[in-house]
């Protein structure tokens, strides 16, 4: 896992809103959509958080300090944010799942006087590939957030917090599932069984928010790499209400 | 009823596994139930011994753990307040399948797992109360393990 800060080489970029993502290229490499993961109230900083997979995140994870590398955006929908304001918000993400949400975290903790309950609730495969550690401690001492981490397994020398699935913390979490904002973001999978059990403890499909992701090529809607059904998730997303992309998740060609 | 008796029938039917439960079936099933601790690091059971209870959780939380061979123990769930440890002693051959380790000082109310067999066979409404409990703890189970070997944040999800 990599986390890159860039500073802009010339005009910078329109500041960008929590969710959004950038095109970064690796020069003679290629080029992926990458979230931004900073924070959004230092618009200078770029800040994005990699999984080295593929031959671009491998190539953007090897640069050095000082190196140069293109990028477009920001792009897409990202979380909403102004739709939260006076409700109780529930942050579901798993994995690498954090790192589009942390930008809507800081966000949160900013302006934590107009939300109501924030539950940060963040599921990983096991201690030592829990994102973004040192400000989840940090972000854990606040008095006016709950932040709860759960692992999918782990040595006994090794951890003293919750084991088993990020689901599984929902139930502990204070929130009015009638005024509550869910942003979930995650591996597909992860996302379905936690819309599903947002939707069992109360929440309704159209306040659950889920980041979807598939191969992005344009980001601007005209190539159709990332049509999703009838959306593009570049364009009309990355960030969906779950009741609009629900009965496309079903589907296994998408 | 002794008065100890009528205060676990009370901490059964307040334990969230048992809410809701009706006063005649609550009087049978804290007839099986005894008020225990556990001191952190001590176990509650070891894989492959006999399943004959299992745990109401009233403070604290259990690691239920498996030992894999070159990794030492792995804990694979966590179970804390208001929730249950232990389904083995429904279904033979009634033995533990892993080790449950206090993880911290950890009250509960141990259910014998003979006694409320013998309670449910003489009574199937009881059993079907019970069932109806044990049921979603079972399904939950099998989900998060379904998802625990997909292994959904691993490099190739």
């Amino acid at each position: 896992m990599w986390t890159l800060e860039i500073e802009p080489d010339g005009p910078a970029s329109a500041a960008a809103a929590p969710g959004q993502f950038n095109m970064l290229t690796a020069f003679g490499v290629g080029e992926a959509a990458i979230s931004l993961s900073g924070d959004p109230a230092e618009p200078g900083r770029l800040v994005h958080t990699i999984r080295a997979v593929g031959p671009v995140s491998h190539a953007l994870a090897q640069l050095r300090p000082g190196a140069a590398l293109g990028l477009r955006g920001p792009f897409g929908a990202g979380w909403p944010m102004a739709e939260a304001a006076g409700r109780d918000v529930v942050i579901m993400a798993g994995g690498l799942g954090l790192a589009p949400l942390r930008p809507a975290i800081y966000r949160l903790l900013a302006e934590r006087a107009r939300y109501g309950q924030v539950q940060v609730l963040y599921g990983a495969r096991s201690p030592a590939d829990i994102l973004f550690r040192r400000e989840l401690e940090s972000w854990r001492r606040r008095l006016d957030v709950e932040i709860e981490v759960t692992v999918d397994h782990a040595a006994v020398s090794d951890w003293r917090g919750h084991v088993g699935v990020v689901t599984t913390l929902l139930g502990r979490a204070a929130f009015d599932p009638a005024n509550t904002v869910a942003l979930v973001c995650g591996p597909e999978i992860m996302m379905r069984f936690c819309a599903a059990a947002l939707g069992d403890a109360g929440v309704k499909a159209e306040a659950i928010h889920l980041s979807m992701e598939r191969n992005m090529k344009c980001a601007i809607g005209l190539c159709g790499h990332c049509q999703f059904g009838p959306v593009f998730i570049c364009r009309d997303g990355p960030v969906f209400r779950y009741d609009q992309v629900a009965g496309l998740l079903r589907h296994k060609e998408l | 009823m002794s008065g100890a008796a009528k205060d676990i029938e009370e901490i059964v039917r307040e334990h969230a596994f048992f809410e809701g439960l009706l006063e005649p079936f609550g009087k049978l099933i804290s007839g099986c139930a005894k008020n225990v601790h556990f001191q952190p690091g001590e176990y509650l059971f070891h894989e492959g011994d006999a399943a004959d209870q299992f745990y109401l959780i009233r403070q604290g939380c259990v690691a239920l753990e498996i030992k894999a061979p070159g990794r030492g123990a792995i804990t694979f769930q966590t179970v804390r307040e208001d929730e249950v440890v232990g389904v083995e002693w429904l279904i033979p051959p009634y033995r533990w399948s892993y080790d449950a380790r206090a993880a911290e000082f950890t009250r509960a109310i141990a259910m014998d797992g003979a006694c409320l067999r013998r309670k449910c066979e003489a009574d199937h409404d009881l059993g079907y109360e019970v069932m109806k409990r044990f049921m979603p703890v079972l399904i939950q189970r099998l989900q998060a393990a379904q998802m625990q070997i997909l292994d959904v944040y691993g490099e190739q999800a």
